[in-house]
């Protein structure tokens, strides 16, 4: 059997990636230590490759690999999303991992095969495919949650990641294996000819469809699957709580609309009502949570949770009874437009808890911010700006992802949840802006003053800079972003 | 007399429940994560039996794909185990309590 050359050329940005991450991982022992930066900016290399490569072929819709595989607009703006980010995140790695004294180039290659993994989820057009990638992305995850082995904390996040995340995928499989059972494929569009043609009624596709919305909400942080979310992204190493908080959900959200849409469109009433009552219940706990949280990165995670929430209404909205064509593709464009301004905005929080340093430590209590304007008024300025963002509040891009949300959901026939999502970024807006209070109208005690410095080097600087940019520029001028996730979300139409 | 595929679907339904209940309420991260093997396992039942019940061998192929993350995965946590035994001297997960509300 010989694998035709079309096919290979259809994933060479997956097939590029593998390549980068392996030669890493090969050179990583013969680099001496000086030199280990070179293995980042290697692995940039790559990223940068892969997203011209994406870019350039954004217009096409390929099946490859007897339509395991697809690359159309959807999978290829998910795609630019997680190079963008992970991009990001190596950037911001090089100085954070000196500074944890973690400086280990394999790192960088658990990166990149975690991204592998999740372009693998966005572009699977068969459920064998999305579960594969589902473990690629998840493997790398479990190490680099525990990459601070010295440290209790760490190795326990990654501990409860790896158990709730493979009990999650053990779960999502056992669907997965119904599914089969009830199509006799496990491609996404045979399953849908099947499950048209068993109706509403079918216990075996109900079920099958239950396990597959539990094993997704794990993965997307949704409330009653978000337990283990807090812990693990505190735990983690701060640049592995942004890869997970920002790619892995947005690779994630990717893989769960297409699943739901292509594979079970014609039964979206079935769907439609655990998904609603998903979305409610993870707006109210992860805004209301989060108001008592006294350690950031905590706070920040009850924060994704409700983000998660958020991007959720775009999900009922295309599965609201009656909503089709240009509504329901309005639905889904906006979880895109949500989810991309999402990760400028948590990626630019949590670096600003990445790099303000307190003795050897990360300063990721709430109080470590107190009077922050005095002592760096940059960085205090920045964490104004991607708060205001996280709550919503004009003219940063926060309230432009709120707004077509909302917007969507009105075109919809569904102004209450609107009101509803409102009003929880009525809650949100506390406990964003309690942070902005204790840094601007607080005063720094005196030993704050000796203890805490910024981890600014030129890499971090450039990382702020690009979520700044992200935040205001698409808060400012949205449109090129809009148009490209409705462009992005034609194919479900 | 073949067995008919009810009987398999009830088996691996049961084995997939005691996966659940074994990873919700025991306390040994050793058996959780022999649990969490189990679900898996039922799955793999589940594939075979749908295959030959289809005459459609894409899930058999599925089951090998399976059993190869299955086995990285169980790599990987045992690892995070042992390291997570340095810290604590302890496999009860009750006694990891540093992250908490």
């Amino acid at each position: 059997m010989t694998i035709p050359l079309a096919d290979l050329v259809t994933i060479l940005p997956e097939m590029i990636v593998v390549f980068a991450a392996c030669v890493l991982l090969v050179l990583d022992p013969i680099t001496p230590p000086s030199k280990k930066d070179w293995l980042a900016w290697m692995s940039l290399g790559a990223l940068v490759v892969c997203f011209f490569i994406t870019g350039a072929t954004m217009n096409d819709r390929v099946f490859a690999f007897s339509d395991l595989v697809v690359v159309d607009a959807y999978a290829s703006f998910w795609k630019l999303l997680l190079y963008l980010v992970s991009g990001l995140t190596i950037l911001l790695s090089m100085t954070y991992l000196k500074e944890e004294g973690i400086d280990l180039a394999e790192f960088y290659g658990l990166i990149l095969l975690s991204l592998t993994g999740m372009m693998v989820m966005v572009s699977g057009a068969d459920l064998l495919v999305i579960y594969l990638g589902i473990e690629l992305m998840s493997i790398p995850l479990y190490i680099m949650a525990g990459f601070k082995r010295f440290e209790a904390r760490s190795i326990e996040a990654s501990a409860k990641y790896f158990i709730l995340g493979s009990f999650s995928s053990g779960i999502l499989l056992y669907g997965i294996s119904l599914l089969y059972g009830a199509a006799g494929s496990t491609r996404l569009a045979d399953i849908a000819v099947a499950v048209d043609a068993r109706g509403l009624e079918d216990p075996l596709v109900l079920i099958a469809m239950m396990l597959l919305i539990v094993g997704f909400g794990f993965k997307v942080a949704a409330v009653p699957f978000h337990m283990w979310t807090p812990d693990v992204y505190q735990g983690a190493p701060t640049s592995v709580t942004i890869f997970m908080a920002v790619a892995s959900k947005a690779a994630s959200f990717g893989a769960f609309l297409r699943v739901l849409l292509e594979a079970f469109g014609g039964v979206k009433p079935n769907w439609n009502g655990p998904i609603l009552v998903i979305c409610i219940g993870t707006l109210v706990l992860g805004n209301i949570v989060a108001v008592v949280q006294t350690n950031i990165k905590r706070m920040l995670a009850y924060s994704s949770i409700a983000h998660a929430g958020y991007a959720l209404v775009g999900l009922v909205v295309v599965g609201w009874a009656g909503t089709e064509g240009a509504v329901a593709s309005r639905g889904v464009s906006s979880v895109m437009l949500y989810l991309a301004i999402y990760s400028f905005m948590t990626l630019g929080a949590f670096s600003i808890v990445a790099i303000l340093r307190r003795g050897g430590l990360e300063g990721e209590e709430l109080e470590d911010f107190t009077g922050l304007s005095k002592r760096h008024k940059g960085a205090a300025f920045l964490m104004l700006l991607f708060m205001v963002s996280l709550a919503g509040i004009p003219p940063t891009a926060g309230f432009i992802a709120k707004l077509y949300l909302f917007m969507a959901a009105v075109d919809a026939g569904l102004a209450w949840l609107a009101v509803v999502g409102l009003v929880f970024a009525a809650v949100s807006a506390f406990f964003y802006l309690r942070v902005v209070m204790v840094m601007y109208m607080r005063e720094p005690s005196a030993t704050q003053e000796i203890e805490t410095r910024l981890a600014l080097t030129p890499t971090t600087t450039v990382v702020l800079a690009c979520a700044v940019a992200g935040v205001v520029l698409l808060g400012i001028y949205p449109s090129p972003l809009i148009s490209v996730t409705t462009f992005a979300a034609i194919p479900f139409r | 007399m073949t067995v008919p595929i009810t009987h398999y679907m009830i088996l691996s339904g049961l084995v997939f429940l005691i996966g659940v209940v074994g990873v919700l309420i025991r306390r040994n991260i050793i058996i959780i994560l022999l649990s969490i093997e189990l679900m898996l396992n039922a799955t793999n039942i589940n594939f075979v039996a749908f295959s030959s019940y289809l005459g459609n061998v894409a899930g058999q192929v599925f089951v090998f794909f399976a059993l190869t993350v299955a086995a990285a995965e169980v790599a990987v946590g045992l690892a995070i185990i042992i390291a997570l035994y340095r810290h604590h001297s302890s496999i009860n997960v009750d006694d990891f309590q540093l992250l908490k509300w």
